[in-house]
């Protein structure tokens, strides 16, 4: 008696029973499916969550003024930086504002050595910007040093991004976005073109290229990047930033970039170390890992329900191979009669149940890759390999499981007792 | 109760015929009982039988239903096990094997008919025959070859690919026959195998187990019908668990009596 012939008799009693061997099956398919998918689904969603803050700039503080004491509002969580805490919560009389001067001692590279580049950024918002005849309310106008595209991830299509000497010259050139282009200029090329911004005259140099925008976000793409004294002059005044971007050499050294970074404005602030920052640096990295240790658990979320749905499978198993050892004990006892081991009817009972569910496992695989081509919810579902591995392995022992007890049941009958079973 | 005369008589007349080449008999069965149930609703079915059959008898098992000769069946096949008593197949005792050697047993000294046949549905007559010797590990080839063998000795040859449902009760039981005697047991157990046959099976079924018989192969049979027993070379009867009477109706070493032909 080998395997192979208990594998023979394990499927001539599957095949026997085809609806009732199918409809069990069916059950194991539909919790591998799930399982694979639903991870799949989370996966897809988690990474499309990071790509959409990694859009926004890798490796990138923002450092913004932050007026409210150590109240520091919501939004970023691990973001935001607090390094006085939150004791001093009454009104304050020293806040400053964060000015031109802040940026620079920034760059001061032998005190922040994880510091890449700062960009000092003043933001306009809603500038009504015209070109012969047509207009456009752009949502947001920047104004910032050259360093501000690489750090905040934009990237010209077409012409090309000012340079420091624009800066210094404070000329009035301006780079704009996807949306403002095609509101102004159609399918003209607006490449060298005069465009007024809220009645200042500005030459468009470039045009960045399409950052598209995410879903409930503001249209990332309806902005104007323009040299910083040129907006100053024209539209927010030389008074204080808006915000100071600053790009880390590297993701992993944004950490110490944000300690070195705070070291520096706590002594230009005056802050001490019990006193709240009158500042607010949001870390990206940070914001990064936030985010996906939030997704990480919804996706496990995901794989417990449809865990569930496997178990369900597991245990329709146990009860069909209940009542197909019910209705062969008959033929149970005839086998044993004529010289069938223990292990034999073990044997050929527990892999009937091992193939039921290995092969509603394998087409549940299949089922949910061929489910995965498709979008589910908005989201491109990405399938981990390691569920595969994990819920094809849980199909299979849900089989060894649940099938031994029946099996057992079936093996340790006497045969005179099978036999007299009607 | 027990006729010691005839039954020794017997005894020596097999062990005189059988003793320089069979040592051990093929069956021997001391002092069984058998006792279901508990208190007031306790069942004796059998009351201290002891039995000797030697390589090539034909014993025919008779008695009345609640006699105890299925539960004396059962036990001889290994199927039920006794409340007290002595068991040895070809001088092994039964009661002190274990589970896996039990099965070993049934498959290869053991060869039971059944009354109802039980081949299993869905299965060729040839797998059904082939099915003992599959347990009991023999290769594809000379399984084939043997069940092939065996249909063919019950004049099966060209119903090996039918299922048990296409087949009449005469040709089920005939594939049973062929199943329990494929693996050359030492003993074949027939429990009233042609109690659900009509006249013309029963002759074939007979006929069958007289030439097995006639080629050496100890059967025991039980039957309630005289026509059957007819075939026997010896007739043991029991009563309420005893056995009452033991007949020899031909010598261990002849050929079976075959009444049947000489009566028609």
């Amino acid at each position: 008696m080998n395997g192979l012939e208990i594998l023979r008799f394990a499927l001539r009693g599957l095949v026997a029973n085809k609806l009732r061997s199918a409809l069990t099956t069916l059950g194991i398919l539909i919790g591998v499916a799930a399982v694979i998918l639903l991870v799949a689904v989370g996966e897809g969603s988690s990474r499309s969550i990071t790509q959409n803050i990694q859009r926004l700039g890798a490796n990138t503080l923002t450092i913004s003024p932050s007026f409210s004491g150590g109240g520091g509002g919501g939004g970023g969580g691990g973001g935001m930086a607090r390094p006085g805490g939150g004791q001093n919560s009454g009104p304050r009389t020293q806040a400053r504002p964060l000015v031109l001067a802040d940026a620079k001692a920034l760059t001061d590279k032998t005190q922040l050595p994880a510091v890449k580049s700062v960009s000092p950024v003043v933001t306009a918002n809603s500038a009504a910007a015209t070109h012969e005849g047509a207009s456009h309310t752009i949502s947001q106008v920047v104004g910032t040093y050259p360093s501000y595209f690489e750090a905040a991830n934009k990237q010209v299509a077409e012409g090309q991004y000012f340079v420091n000497a624009d800066v210094v010259a404070a000329r009035k050139i301006v780079v704009i976005g996807k949306t403002v282009a095609e509101a102004l200029f159609g399918r003209t090329e607006p490449v060298g073109k005069a465009i007024a911004i809220s009645g200042v005259p500005y030459t468009v140099v470039g045009v960045l290229k399409e950052s598209g925008s995410a879903g409930g976000m503001q249209d990332a793409d309806d902005l104007a990047i323009a040299p910083l004294p040129a907006v100053q002059q024209s539209l927010t005044g030389f008074g204080s930033l808006g915000s100071i971007l600053v790009q880390a050499t590297s993701a992993s050294a944004s950490g110490d970039a944000q300690s070195q970074i705070t070291a520096v404005l706590n002594q230009r602030h005056g802050i001490t170390a019990t006193g709240s920052a009158d500042y607010r640096i949001l870390n990206q990295a940070t914001l990064q890992e936030t985010v996906s240790t939030a997704t990480g658990t919804f996706t496990v979320l995901l794989g417990a329900v449809a865990a569930i749905s496997l178990l369900v499978g597991g245990i329709g198993i146990t009860n069909i191979m209940l009542v197909t050892v019910t209705e062969r004990t008959r033929e149970i006892g005839i086998r044993k009669a004529i010289g069938a081991s223990r292990g034999a009817i073990l044997g050929q009972f527990l892999l009937e149940a091992t193939l039921l569910s290995l092969v509603g496992g394998l087409t549940g695989v299949a089922v949910a890759v061929a489910g995965a081509q498709f979008t589910i919810a908005g989201i491109e579902p990405v399938i981990v390999p390691s569920s595969v591995a994990l819920a094809l392995g849980v199909s299979v022992g849900i089989g060894l499981f649940f099938g031994s007890y029946p099996a057992n049941r079936a093996a340790k009958l006497r045969p005179i007792q099978a036999l007299r079973h009607e | 109760m027990k006729p010691p005369a005839k039954r020794g008589e017997a005894s020596a007349q097999a062990r005189r015929t059988t003793a320089h080449a069979e040592p051990h008999p093929v069956l021997r069965v001391q002092d069984l009982f058998m006792i279901y149930g508990e208190g007031d609703a306790q069942v004796q079915a059998l009351r201290g039988v002891s039995l000797d059959v030697y390589q090539g008898d034909y014993v025919a098992i008779m008695g009345a239903s609640g006699s105890g000769k299925s539960t004396l069946m059962n036990i001889l096949g290994c199927l039920d096990v006794p409340t007290s008593g002595r068991y040895l197949i070809d001088g092994v005792d039964v009661g002190a094997l274990d589970e896996r050697r039990l099965a070993i047993l049934r498959n290869r000294k053991i060869g039971f008919v059944f009354q109802s046949f039980n081949l299993i549905p869905r299965m060729s007559a040839l797998a059904n025959v082939e099915l003992p010797l599959t347990y009991g590990g023999v290769g594809t080839a000379e399984r084939r070859t043997r069940a092939l063998a065996a249909l063919d000795q019950v004049g099966l040859a060209d119903r090996i690919h039918h299922d048990p449902n296409q087949l009449s009760g005469g040709q089920q039981q005939r594939v049973a026959v062929a199943r329990a005697l494929v693996t050359a047991p030492a003993l074949l157990l027939a429990d009233e195998p042609t109690g659900n046959l009509d006249t013309k099976s029963t002759a074939d079924v007979l006929e069958i187990l007289d030439q097995l018989n006639d080629s050496g192969r100890t059967i025991v049979l039980i039957t309630h019908e005289d026509d059957v027993a007819a075939h026997a070379k010896r007739v043991i009867r029991l009563v309420d668990g005893q056995i009452i009477d033991d007949l020899r109706q031909a010598p261990v070493d002849g050929p079976p009596p075959r009444p049947l032909k000489a009566a028609r």
